[in-house]
């Protein structure tokens, strides 16, 4: 018979191992559904993993894509160390879109140019109080009133789509839009610059490396940082040491709200260069696969960020060349997931083969 | 014949051999001692008889049968009834309805109320069936057990640590009952680490040590030196207790109340107590009588306490948070180890940040070369078997992060130590060397405050005695005035009484 059993000392190498033996039982798994619906799983495979990567043009998109993947799940990283289950970075990266878009457009119907350095700046920062404000929402619940982050959270993710709807619907509308719900696009001066000639790749690729190595360095090197994780893997040794729980719960919440919120303004002030009622696309929730993925750690959640963005457009190449159905890519991310943790069950505990249970008397 | 018989019992856990060929014979009506140090392999022996864990190897005959225990149903279908260390009762149950709820058959509940009267007549055991567990003290919680036990006639009665939490008064009628089960035939393994007890009651005695077995004797024809030498195998090392002068007081609680924040907590009413610098004041009781409460209130952990009810130097503390507490001088050693003392997954390195925060710079980084050196530093000065500073929490043994964590903050050379159960669950090695850290602590004029269960520790070190129970505090008395008898009889509660008449003198 097969029964777990705990390992004496968790393992190392099944920690790191665990993502790919992950990654490539999906693969089987996808293999057997492609099978199933009669496409041709070796083609479609290969679609879905390896054509996202097969030129330039289709790896600056998978960069593009895994930008705001990366930049959230380092803040989710912070906020699950910390035992706090904020699960509606979609939300905040929403309200994210509303600041800095909010800003970004004002500047631009106001006739108002500023300098690029100083200007795209500014709408970064209003994009990450836009998601700081939403997050500061979930943190005031959860402290004044006990309430439960992963609800509320998720919650507010829908409250701030309808924010969004009834500012492009209302205010916001483009007087010259042929009444489409969508803002003007923004003045030039306030786009991203691009990364790669020809390309919709943007800086925001390489501020979310460098947020990856702040995050790096804030949890492992910093005492706040400490604390933070102390309060996740044993309150009852934070109470003793006297780290404030409540701190916990403000900073990592506010921390991933903020960068939720500049994920939000990268995009509109990126590749879309307006707002528009269809920015929800669940980056968001994607970023909580992503930085499972990585380990809760910030290097792990740039290879991660990068695969996650990898399968999300090779289920939308799948969707365009087999004629695969559009659930195809989300349904690979909720079995990476699954089979992930089912994986990480053998970092703490072994299988073992134990001899006859045979009932005794 | 022999009511049980072990032969060549083995069992490998994936980092220990918990049992190592080991044979065990019990007699009908005979109390049989299983004497061993923490991880000796008692409870893994206890659990296999039990049909709880099967052994790789060996046999078990019962009254002369070989038999497979295949689980603790089985066990209890043969005679066998086990009462564990840690009670498993239903607060919210009464008593019958505790004991109705183990029973294998289908009984009524008043069949069950009138068997409980029955055997609690029989033997002395009394407790009333229709109270609710939660209202019942911890001896008479263990008369539970042990009644529920007993409801199936067993012939054999296995018991682990029982007297860890009775009073010295609850242990003399505990005993009184065993050798009445004994008269009647049926046998007992009694499993413990005291010498004293196992000498008083036991008619043959054990002996294991790394999960073999060490010695077969006779307790009665024994010392405690040579029992010990078979369970640890040397003498137990002694402490040097050397009177002096106490400087002036550092701690002082002042009739602190406190309600109590648990629905099965307690109250705490007026304690007040004084430390003076250079003495050990010890704070004995059973577990449950408001302990954790006066702890947590001490540490910082509960800071509903009145700003004054609790000075540090003369300073009022009791609403400073746990590190402010620490930056004027009072260090806590908890009584859980892992995940309040130490954090389990973490590294040895990163569990000095909890209470040690000279590594970290004014800017807030840590420092993880000089982290690193502080807890080199404490696993050498204190002797931890420890794969090195970077070896997690919970990668060592019970004794070992207990002289970590202990370690940690006699390092920090505090001014006022509280510490709960110094060497609870600890090897007597290790329990020797925190006692020693401690009285050289002390010499070095540190106020100490013990809280502990074990009343031979707090003879052994401390300078002056105080019992708690039921939320309340006694008078403190000097370690020479008192006697276990008195200070039994104390953990009733009962000294109001006895002081009645000179109460001032209870500051």
């Amino acid at each position: 018979m097969l029964r777990l059993e705990a390992r004496p000392v968790p393992s190392q190498a099944m920690a790191l191992a665990s993502p790919i033996i992950a990654l490539v039982l999906t693969a089987a798994v996808a293999a057997l559904i492609l099978v199933g619906i009669g496409k041709d799983p070796v083609s479609g495979l290969q679609i879905i993993f390896l054509e996202p990567l097969s030129n330039r043009r289709q790896i600056s998109e998978v960069l593009l894509k895994a930008t705001p993947l990366i930049v959230i799940a380092v803040g989710l990283a912070v906020c699950y160390r910390a035992n706090v289950w904020n699960i509606g970075a979609e939300g905040q990266f929403l309200m994210g879109c509303v600041g800095g878009g909010g800003l970004a457009l004002w500047l631009t119907t106001q006739g108002i140019v500023l300098p690029k350095l100083v200007g795209i700046p500014l709408v970064l920062v209003a994009g990450m109080l836009g998601g700081l404000l939403w997050a500061a929402v979930v943190a005031l619940l959860r402290d004044r009133f006990n309430a439960n982050e992963i609800l509320v959270s998720l919650m507010l993710v829908y409250v701030a789509q309808q924010v969004v709807n009834a500012l492009v619907f209302g205010p916001w509308k483009d007087p010259k839009g042929f009444n489409m719900p969508q803002t003007a696009l923004f003045h030039a001066s306030l786009h991203l610059p691009p990364l790669l000639e020809r390309t919709r790749l943007h800086i925001g690729f390489v501020i979310s490396l460098v947020l990856a190595v702040l995050a790096m360095l804030f949890l492992f090197r910093t005492f706040r940082g400490f604390q933070l994780q102390v309060g996740g893997l044993a309150p009852a040794a934070a109470r003793y040491a006297g780290f404030s729980a409540r701190g916990a719960v403000w900073t990592s919440l506010l921390l991933s709200g903020a960068l939720a919120g500049m994920a939000g303004a990268m995009e509109v002030a990126g590749p879309i260069r307006q707002v528009t009622p269809y920015l929800s696309t669940g980056l968001g929730f994607t970023a909580i696969i992503v930085c499972f993925v990585g380990r809760l750690h910030p290097l792990g959640i740039v290879a991660g960020g990068v695969l996650l963005s990898v399968m999300l457009i090779g289920g939308e190449l799948a969707q365009s060349r087999l004629g695969l159905p559009n659930a195809m890519a989300s349904v690979l991310q909720g079995l990476l997931l699954l089979i992930l943790l089912a994986c990480d069950t053998f970092i703490d505990q072994r299988l073992r083969w134990s001899r006859s249970t045979g009932p005794a008397a | 014949m022999h009511r049980l018989e072990l032969e060549h019992i083995s069992k490998q856990y994936p980092a220990v051999k918990a049992n190592d060929r080991v044979s065990l014979r019990v007699k009908p009506g005979e109390i049989h001692a299983v004497l061993g140090e923490n991880g000796a392999g008692k409870s893994t022996l206890m659990k296999i008889i039990y049909g709880a864990v099967r052994p790789d190897e060996g046999t078990m005959r019962w009254n002369g049968e070989p038999v497979q225990v295949a689980n603790p149903a089985a066990a209890r279908a043969l005679g066998i009834s086990m009462v564990y260390q840690h009670f498993s009762l239903f607060d919210t149950l009464t008593v019958a309805e505790n004991v109705w709820l183990g029973l294998d058959r289908a009984w009524a509940l008043a069949d069950v109320t009138r068997r409980i009267g029955e055997v609690s007549a029989t033997y002395g055991l009394e407790v009333e069936p229709a109270r609710p567990v939660h209202s019942l003290s911890v001896g008479e919680r263990q008369r539970v057990e042990i009644i529920r036990a007993l409801l199936t006639d067993p012939q054999l009665l296995i018991l682990d640590e029982p007297t860890s939490v009775l009073t010295p008064q609850a242990v003399d009628k505990l005993f009184a009952t065993l050798r009445q089960l004994a008269e009647r035939g049926c046998s007992i393994l009694y499993i413990s680490h005291k010498l004293d007890e196992i000498r008083a009651l036991c008619h043959h005695c054990t002996v294991m040590r790394g999960g073999r077995v060490t010695g077969e004797v006779d307790p009665t024809q024994e010392t405690n030196a040579s029992l010990s030498r078979l369970m640890i195998g040397e003498e137990p090392p002694q402490l040097q207790h050397q009177p002096r002068e106490a400087g002036s007081v550092v701690l002082a609680v002042s009739a602190l109340d406190l309600p109590r924040q648990d629905p099965f907590g307690v109250d705490l009413h007026g304690l007040s107590l004084e430390v003076r610098a250079g003495e050990i004041l010890g704070v004995a009781g059973i577990s449950g009588n408001g302990q954790q409460e006066l702890l947590a209130a001490l540490s910082g952990e509960d800071l509903r306490a009145q700003p004054s009810a609790i000075t540090l130097a003369g300073l009022p503390v009791g609403r400073d948070s746990p590190r402010r507490r620490r930056n004027a001088g009072l260090h806590f050693v908890p009584e859980e180890r892992l995940g309040r003392g130490a954090v389990p997954t973490l590294t040895l390195a990163a569990n000095t940040l909890l209470t040690r925060t000279e590594t970290v710079n004014p800017q807030g980084w840590v420092r993880t070369a000089a982290v690193r050196g502080l807890a080199e530093r404490i696993i050498q000065r204190f002797q931890v078997k420890a794969g090195g500073p970077q070896a997690p929490a919970k990668s060592l043994s019970g004794g070992n992060l207990q002289k970590f964590i202990v370690g940690r903050e006699i390092d920090a050379s505090p001014t006022c130590l509280v510490i709960s159960q110094p060497t609870w669950g600890v090897d007597v090695g290790a329990a020797a060397l925190i006692r020693r850290e401690l009285l050289a602590l002390r010499d070095a004029g540190c106020a100490i405050l013990v809280v502990s269960e074990e009343l031979d520790e707090l003879f052994e070190i401390s300078d002056r005695l105080v019992v708690i129970a039921r939320g309340r505090l006694s008078p403190a008395l000097p370690v020479a005035e008192a006697t276990v008898e008195r200070i039994g009889a104390w953990m009733s509660g009962l000294w109001t009484t006895e002081v009645a008449g000179d109460a001032h003198a209870a500051a």
